[in-house]
């Protein structure tokens, strides 16, 4: 229930800043960007390890990661990947997030 | 016993006994009511009692622990942890201290004991595959590649022990079923079954050590093995349950833990779908479903059946539920905190324990009432495994 209502609210948010600008590289807020990494670790890492080396789901290391364009990690992270496990994660994450997350994991920073 | 008790009195005289009476070492001590709390961060496990209940301290320095799951030797003063990182670790529950660890390979997903109790085997996500291990030494004796179609190497789930030195276990990519029988261990004899079905995400054994089953993700259905009769083959049961309706997503993988079942009725979940499917397990038919608040990762039985406890994926981890097995609907649905990843019941089911990994808790609830008896910290808690595991089949 809890969940629910901070993904709502995370929602309503999105929708006023999706009104602003798009800035390249915006960044999160200081304190969803620590609920990011926790999700990242926790969430994320269910399927590919708590320190990403993979699993069920494919390493996310800045090494297994290069060369991949930031735009379909993005879309990977939103949409999913059908005929994969990989679930859409738009329900808790907007593109702005998505893009972070991608970009720390590219610099090997999300660890 | 008198063995251990002078080992340790020797060892006693030499370090010393007060460190040895801090440990737990040094009074003898059964370990039926003991039990391991996983807290994956930290590599790190804590040493429970279940009869307090309390925390009795914890042994470090077991790596990287997501996923982490482990099994009990025969007498139940070891677990073998196995990490995601390869690593096997033997921790002395007594003692409070590893045993011995090897590096066994890159990417470990979980393991078993054999019958005999003599026998490790890990399986692996990189490379894909199996590997046994002495279970006194840890010492390698066999490995099982899991190598299918063209060379390919698979993803290795679901791994199980089965009667005869056996264990069976599920390739992923590959959609087959493998039995191996150590019983030579260094010559594994390797039982291949291919077209289970797609993307076989986890299995396990029912009580009896008589049928495997593998849950699948690319399809609507599970693998069946009658392992009384191998040679009768794999069959689909439960097939197009979510009658070909959209599935939802799924947030965190279903696991098959342990088998629950309920006089002849067992409860598995749904792939995709809020629901608890109900099988009888002498036609291994649908009897019916349980429509639950979100998708389900752990369904198990209290040791008696009367209830099966349901915990959830993201965003409804939040959340537990009760089936009562009588009337097949939902008794109980309670809240107890973020991220509650998994439930162990004490040996007779009079208590549930509870991890709260985003909590940092571990709760024990009584069963009969539902309510909180007891809470202890524990640092993202994920797994929690007692000792009465140690004499269940596939466990």
């Amino acid at each position: 229930m809890m969940a629910d209502m901070q993904i709502r609210f995370g929602q309503y948010v999105w929708l006023i800043v999706g009104f602003l600008p798009m800035v390249a590289l915006a960044e999160p807020p200081v304190a969803r960007q620590q609920a990011l990494r926790h999700l990242l670790a926790q969430d994320c890492g269910s399927c590919h390890g708590l320190t990403l080396q993979g699993g069920l789901g494919p390493a996310l290391t800045r090494a297994a990661l290069a060369g991949k364009s930031p735009e379909m990690l993005r879309a990977v992270i939103l949409y999913g990947r059908p005929g994969t496990p990989m679930a859409p994660w738009q329900p808790f994450l907007n593109e702005t997030e998505a893009a972070w997350l991608v970009q720390l994991l590219l610099e090997g920073k999300a660890l | 016993m008198s063995t251990e008790c002078q080992q340790h009195h020797v060892a006693a005289s030499l370090a010393g006994c007060m460190l040895l009476f801090m440990t737990g070492c040094a009074t003898p001590r059964g370990t039926g009511d003991l039990g391991l709390v996983v807290e994956r961060t930290d590599g790190r496990v804590q040493v429970v009692n279940t009869s307090q209940p309390r925390s009795l301290g914890t042994i470090a320095g077991l790596g990287d622990l997501s996923h982490a799951s482990l099994v009990y030797s025969r007498d139940a003063r070891y677990a073998y942890v196995f990490g995601r990182d390869g690593g096997l670790t033997k921790v002395d529950l007594l003692c409070r201290r590893i045993d011995k660890r090897v590096l066994q390979a890159g990417n470990a997903i979980g393991g078993a004991i054999s019958q005999d109790g003599k026998l490790i085997a890990v399986s692996n996500y990189t490379p894909g595959g199996v590997k046994v291990f002495d279970a006194a030494t840890l010492e390698p004796l066999a490995d099982i590649p899991a190598v299918y179609g063209d060379g390919q190497h698979s993803k290795v789930v679901g791994l199980v022990d089965a009667p005869g030195n056996r264990f069976v276990f599920s390739l992923y990519d590959a959609g087959e079923i493998w039995i191996a029988d150590l019983h030579d261990p260094k010559k594994p004899a390797v039982q291949k079954f291919v077209n289970i079905g797609k993307q076989p995400y986890d299995g396990t054994v029912t009580p009896d050590g008589r049928y495997y089953v593998a849950g699948l993700f690319g399809e609507d259905g599970l693998a069946l093995l009658d392992l009384w009769q191998p040679e009768q083959g794999v069959r689909r049961v439960l097939q197009g349950y979510g009658r070909g309706e959209q599935p939802l997503p799924v947030y965190k993988m279903p696991h098959m833990d342990y088998w629950a079942l309920s006089g002849d009725r067992a409860y598995v979940p749904a792939v995709g779908r809020y629901e608890v499917l109900v099988i009888d397990q002498r036609s291994w038919k649908e009897t019916g479903r349980v429509a639950v608040v979100g998708q389900p990762v752990f369904v198990v039985a209290r040791p008696d059946g009367r209830q099966v406890w349901v915990n959830f994926a993201p965003p409804h981890n939040d959340t537990l539920q009760v089936i009562d097995t009588l009337s097949g609907k939902i008794v109980q649905t309670l809240t107890p905190g973020k991220a509650v990843l998994h439930m162990e019941f004490t040996p007779r089911g009079e208590h549930v324990w509870i991890s709260v990994r985003d909590d940092n808790r571990v709760d024990v609830y009584d069963t009969g009432i539902f309510a909180k008896i007891a809470s202890l910290p524990a640092h993202n808690p994920s797994g929690i495994f007692f000792t009465p595991r140690a004499h269940r089949i596939g466990q």
